[in-house]
């Protein structure tokens, strides 16, 4: 077991390294000028040379690396250009909104989606199945910002329950923040529910034709039992994949959601940073993502090997 | 004391174009403590009987015909009873014991399931008693095993497991599906031997369905023939073995492959020429007529009867008698 972990880590750790190498190429190394980038082409040579040197641009390309890499360990990750402050602070301020919204529309997703996708799996091709197909073809079908902006006009406009947009922040009311995220987070758990949903109703259809299935209802289990004590748990592989590859998603900032709900999170973080061409917040920012996708991944490995035992010895 | 009374059992799935019927008007019974071999090739409705008999059906097909279990239709029964029933009275093991036991369970756990459920023990007796019934059916070391998973234990160890739990509640009839067939030959007999041994001691009927005559003849006290669904010939082991009637049974036994050192060694083996009729084929007159070397006109034409050769001896054909 020990062993398996060690290596999902030592993985794990590889691609950071590899990950965070690609990033500072691209970003830094690679032909074109970043100072010559942030300021634009009409900009003043004096300028641009004055701008390489506050970046540190005229350092060689490996010591910038190194101190790169060691302002993630200690958060000193310089400063915007634009906003002029510490990218760090910059980030906090906006992972505190994208991390929440995405914990919950990944809570709502897996709530509906296990709950539809193994009602519809037990009820094959019969109308429950047609029913929440239909649902899940919509709910793909749609845009969610549109959809956003339907329960915008009938729950903060028509009704009034909640605020149509903006965010209020932790600090005064967190029942008052956490209310301004409830909308966001059901507009985007719409698509990504009906998205694994159907996923887990082809994996518990896999599932439930299984030889092992048919022995917990020869040892006398009803097919509820059968499907709930032997099928779901089988069925997870592919869903945690999905479930994952979801949350890794949410988790960089849903840049659509975040201008529909007017919420500074990371995802107009990075939008606006790009357009500003604010180089210094779009390498941190992208790094920061690649660090979030490769994070999931190893717990997603680690989920693996809690659900299949079979996995504990294979490589 | 009977048992167990199969009265013109039929199968059909339901197919786009209409019934299939898989097994046709099968008909036996089963006494207490009597082993019962249902021989076949494979589709020849042998599975699908025995898991009629569970009440197991695949959705698309049904059960027609009576299943008298101690005095109960178990065709027209609910699916509560039927659960109450599975496992508990009626138990079955698969074959193929790789992918017939849970891979994320314990076996412990898979063995001690039927105890909880039919027997309602608390998790801690329900494993004492798996961990008993494991060291009965000859797992090595079954303390340690109890907490491992069916990928660390080799085909005939996951077989005993499943027998194991199968025989947790003591039923009063065990059906085996082919519980040798995906085994090495080394295993296949230990297993049969195995079964053979349980079954007599705890005093169960047995239903062993199989396409090997050697297994039928060292485990069974009466075979019932099944060829495109039908039962072609049924009767008690010995006598079928001596004196077998039915021109399919003549055919599967000369297809045997014979031990060596036999003086009628021929370097080949007898094949039954032709192939199982389509079980959509609509066939007026005996399904085995177009491979059968004794076939006439009538066979062709008119569905072969029952015939009674002998005590207890029956042949589904019209031009038995001639010979038998």
């Amino acid at each position: 077991m020990s062993a398996v972990i060690a290596q999902r880590l030592f993985a794990f750790l590889a691609t950071l390294l590899a990950t965070s190498l690609v990033v500072f190429l691209v970003l830094e190394v690679l032909p074109g000028d970043s100072a010559q980038i942030m300021l634009g082409v009409d900009a003043e040579p004096d300028a641009v040379a004055a701008l390489r040197e506050k970046l540190g641009l005229n350092r060689p390309a490996a010591e910038r690396y190194l101190t790169w890499l060691a302002g993630f360990m200690t958060g000193d990750l310089g400063d915007s250009y634009t906003y002029s402050v510490p990218v760090i602070e910059l980030i906090v301020d906006r992972i505190a909104i994208t991390i929440p919204l995405a914990v919950m529309a990944m809570v709502l997703t897996i709530a509906i989606a296990l709950t539809t996708g193994v009602f519809a799996a037990a009820h094959h091709n019969r109308p429950g199945d047609w029913g929440v197909m239909l649902g899940a073809q919509i709910g793909i079908a749609m845009p969610n910002f549109w959809f956003g902006i339907l329960l915008v006009l009938f729950f903060a406009v028509t009704l009034g329950w909640f605020s149509a947009g903006g965010f209020p922040g932790w600090e005064d009311d967190p029942l008052d923040a956490f209310k301004a995220l409830i909308l966001p987070a059901v507009s985007l758990a719409l698509v990504q529910s009906a998205i694994l949903a159907r996923v887990t109703r082809s994996a518990v259809l896999d599932v439930l034709r299984e030889d092992y299935i048919r022995t917990a209802r020869a040892k006398g289990l009803s097919k509820r039992a059968a499907l709930w004590g032997h099928g779901l748990r089988n069925a997870m592989i592919p869903v945690v994949t999905v479930m994952g590859l979801q949350f890794a998603f949410l988790l960089s900032g849903t840049i659509i959601i975040e201008n529909v709900f007017y919420l500074p999170g990371l995802g107009r973080l990075i939008f606006q940073a790009i357009s500003q061409r604010d180089l210094i917040v779009v390498k941190d920012v992208v790094m920061l993502m690649v660090i979030k996708v490769v994070v999931i991944n190893f717990l997603v490995d680690l989920l693996y090997v809690a659900i299949d035992p079979r996995l504990k010895t294979a490589t | 004391m009977t048992l167990l009374t199969v009265d013109r059992l039929s199968v059909n799935l339901q197919g786009e174009s209409g019934p299939v019927a898989l097994v046709r008007d099968v008909s036996f019974t089963l006494d207490r403590r009597e082993t019962l071999g249902i021989v076949g090739e494979s589709g020849c409705g042998k599975t699908m009987t025995a898991l009629a008999l569970m009440g197991l059906l695949p959705e698309a097909a049904r059960a027609e015909g009576r299943i008298l279990f101690d005095g109960e239709d178990l065709v027209t029964a609910d699916e509560a009873r039927l659960c109450a029933l599975r496992g508990d009275r009626i138990a079955m093991i698969f074959q193929e014991p790789m992918t017939s036991l849970n891979p994320v369970h314990t076996v412990g756990a898979q063995v001690a399931e039927v105890l909880r459920l039919h027997r309602a023990m608390g998790e801690g007796e329900a494993l004492a008693e798996a961990l008993r019934l494991l060291d009965l059916v000859g797992i090595p070391k079954a303390r340690e095993r109890l907490s491992a998973y069916p990928h660390q234990l080799s085909g005939g160890q996951r077989q005993r497991v499943m027998i194991a739990a199968a025989l947790a509640c003591r039923p009063d009839i065990l059906l085996a599906d082919e519980p040798t067939t995906a085994l090495d030959v080394t295993v296949q007999a230990q297993i049969l031997d195995l079964i053979g041994e349980l079954v007599r001691e705890f005093g169960m009927a047995l239903v062993l369905i199989t396409h090997d005559l050697g297994v039928v003849g060292q485990v069974t006290d009466r075979v019932i023939v099944m060829y495109a669904g039908n039962v072609v010939e049924s009767g008690p082991t010995e006598t079928i073995f001596a004196k077998r009637a039915h021109p399919y049974t003549q055919g599967l036994f000369a297809a045997r492959p014979r031990q060596a050192g036999r003086t009628s060694q021929r370097g080949r083996l007898d094949t039954i020429p032709g192939v199982v009729p389509d079980p959509s084929a609509v066939i007026a007159g005996c399904r085995f007529a177009d491979r059968c070397r004794h076939a006439v006109d009538i066979c062709h034409r008119q569905p072969p009867p029952l015939v009674p050769i002998g005590a207890d001896h029956d042949a589904l054909c019209h031009r038995v008698r001639e010979w038998a």
